[in-house]
């Protein structure tokens, strides 16, 4: 079995108490003595830092970056300004998701493209391969992510000497000696995510850590926030086979792109959305906690569907999941859980309401 | 003061009058984080040595709670229906789990003892 690579804070999780699990290769942070449940709490009131250097950067560049984006991404890449960054995905032919990433222009000629640590093999390929015609160079970046979410976030920030207060959600500012930062999260809440040297990272982490507000999370604590949050997870409630009008996240795509373009997959998605929908993404409340690849059913006993992401919302207090169902299937539902159907209802995304910080 | 004996599955065991007391370790409490929903059987269950008779669930997953002994299930602890956190703070007391009335006392021959569990579980 090939061994698990590690992050550059992992011995600063080890001194933390972490109890390590295996993520896309990586042995990671699951939850520390605080537990996921007080790391969950604890990023929506105060602060919570996120190890999260499993993710792959890719900093493409050349005269011709903005149509490289163009063919990989279903969005217009040159008309996006300077230091804003973009929630969007790298299609198939088939219009079926590859990987749900952030694109921020850095300069006319310069794009970062932020990628899933699970995908990270899968897209640098797709890059590289389509680069060539373009002749963009493409750089792996080598360096430690974090993320700090929560309330707290930014005059955290500030007080360690980092004042990003500036920065709208999706804005982005590279601040020099190798550093990136971008107002964004998978939380739900304010906060920032920041790429640094690995030399830096430890530095970073402690001087966060030293004040009270903020705390250590984990893989366990990220899950259940980011799905209380309604954000979906890549392999999980998306993959190849499902297509963004199904997936819930058509809003990511501009109209100007739903009829064609010069990306990957143009003609089959508009072809796609020219046609009934079949599938939907909804959100449950199920009176226990269901997991991924439970069954669902309607009340006539016919199959619909099953759930793609489940667990517990802290914050809600009570089970929620992701499901992907028959597009015409209504309420009310059941998962079926060792051999028992329990209700589950629809609920609406997200469970608890964003915090982004808008201009 | 009656012997707790533990299994190779985590759980541990109390016998007193012919009825087992069962729960899980504070190792396995410890290594499944905050539990969030515990499903218990149902009383007059029959259970098999070795049988899933309970789950209990993190926030993450689902884990079967296995009975070291056969017998009939005689009590579940409903406190740790509303209160799943209750086998956190109290896995091996107030958060005990189920009690069966044993069919075979022989069946607890096995276990570990206290010790034996501690070099077993490290």
């Amino acid at each position: 079995m090939p061994v698990l690579k590690r992050t550059p804070l992992y011995d600063l999780h080890k001194r933390l108490g972490a109890k390590f699990g295996p993520f896309a290769g990586y042995e990671m942070p699951l939850f520390y003595p605080a537990g996921i449940l007080k790391e969950h709490q604890h990023t929506r009131r105060a602060a919570g830092l996120f190890d999260i250097s499993h993710m792959v950067h890719v900093v493409v560049s050349g005269p011709k970056a903005s149509t490289l984006i163009e063919r990989l991404c279903p969005y217009p890449a040159s008309d996006q300004i300077s230091d804003h960054a973009r929630y969007t995905f790298f299609l198939n032919e088939s219009a079926g998701i590859v990987d749900d990433l952030i694109v921020t222009r850095l300069a006319a000629d310069r794009y970062r493209i932020v990628c899933n640590a699970g995908c990270a093999e899968k897209d640098v390929a797709h890059i590289r391969r389509n680069a060539e015609q373009y002749d963009c160079i493409v750089e792996v970046i080598d360096c430690a992510f974090l993320a700090l979410q929560g309330p707290a976030a930014e005059g955290l920030l500030t007080a360690v000497g980092r004042d990003y207060s500036a920065l709208n959600f999706m804005n982005a500012i590279e601040p020099g000696n190798g550093w990136f930062a971008s107002r964004s999260g998978y939380t739900g809440e304010d906060g920032f995510e920041i790429a640094l040297p690995a030399r830096d990272a430890v530095a970073l982490a402690e001087q966060i850590l030293g004040d009270p507000a903020a705390l250590m999370i984990g893989l366990g604590a990220r899950d259940s926030l980011r799905l209380e949050a309604g954000l979906p997870l890549y392999g999980q409630d998306l993959d190849e086979e499902t297509d963004p009008r199904e997936s819930g996240l058509l809003w990511a795509i501009p109209k100007s792109h739903r009829q064609g373009g010069g990306f990957i997959g143009a003609e089959a998605l508009a072809k796609r959305l020219a046609a009934p929908q079949h599938l939907k993404r909804i959100g449950l409340k199920p009176a226990q906690p269901v997991r991924a690849g439970a069954m669902l059913f309607d009340r006539s006993g016919r199959e619909i569907g099953k759930v793609t992401s489940g667990g517990f919302g802290p914050t809600v207090g009570h089970p929620v999941a992701m499901a992907r169902i028959d597009a015409r299937a209504e309420p009310p539902f059941f998962a079926e859980v060792r051999g028992r159907r329990v209700a589950a209802e629809l609920a609406s995304l997200p469970f608890v309401p964003r915090s982004y910080k808008r201009s | 003061m009656t012997t707790t004996w533990y299994t190779q599955d985590h759980e541990w065991i109390r016998v007193e009058n012919g009825v087992a007391t069962i729960g899980i370790t504070n190792h396995a409490q410890e290594q499944l984080g905050d539990l969030v929903f515990v499903e218990l059987p149902e009383v007059g269950r029959a259970v098999g040595k070795g049988e899933a008779a309970a789950v209990v669930e993190s926030v993450k997953a689902a884990s079967d709670v296995y009975t070291p002994v056969s017998g009939e299930i005689v009590a579940v602890n409903s406190e740790v229906t509303g209160d799943p956190a209750l086998v956190n703070r109290e896995a091996e007391t107030g958060g005990w789990l189920m009690q069966v009335r044993l069919s075979d006392p022989s069946e607890t021959a096995g276990l570990m003892d206290e010790a034996a569990y501690k070099a077993f579980a490290g």
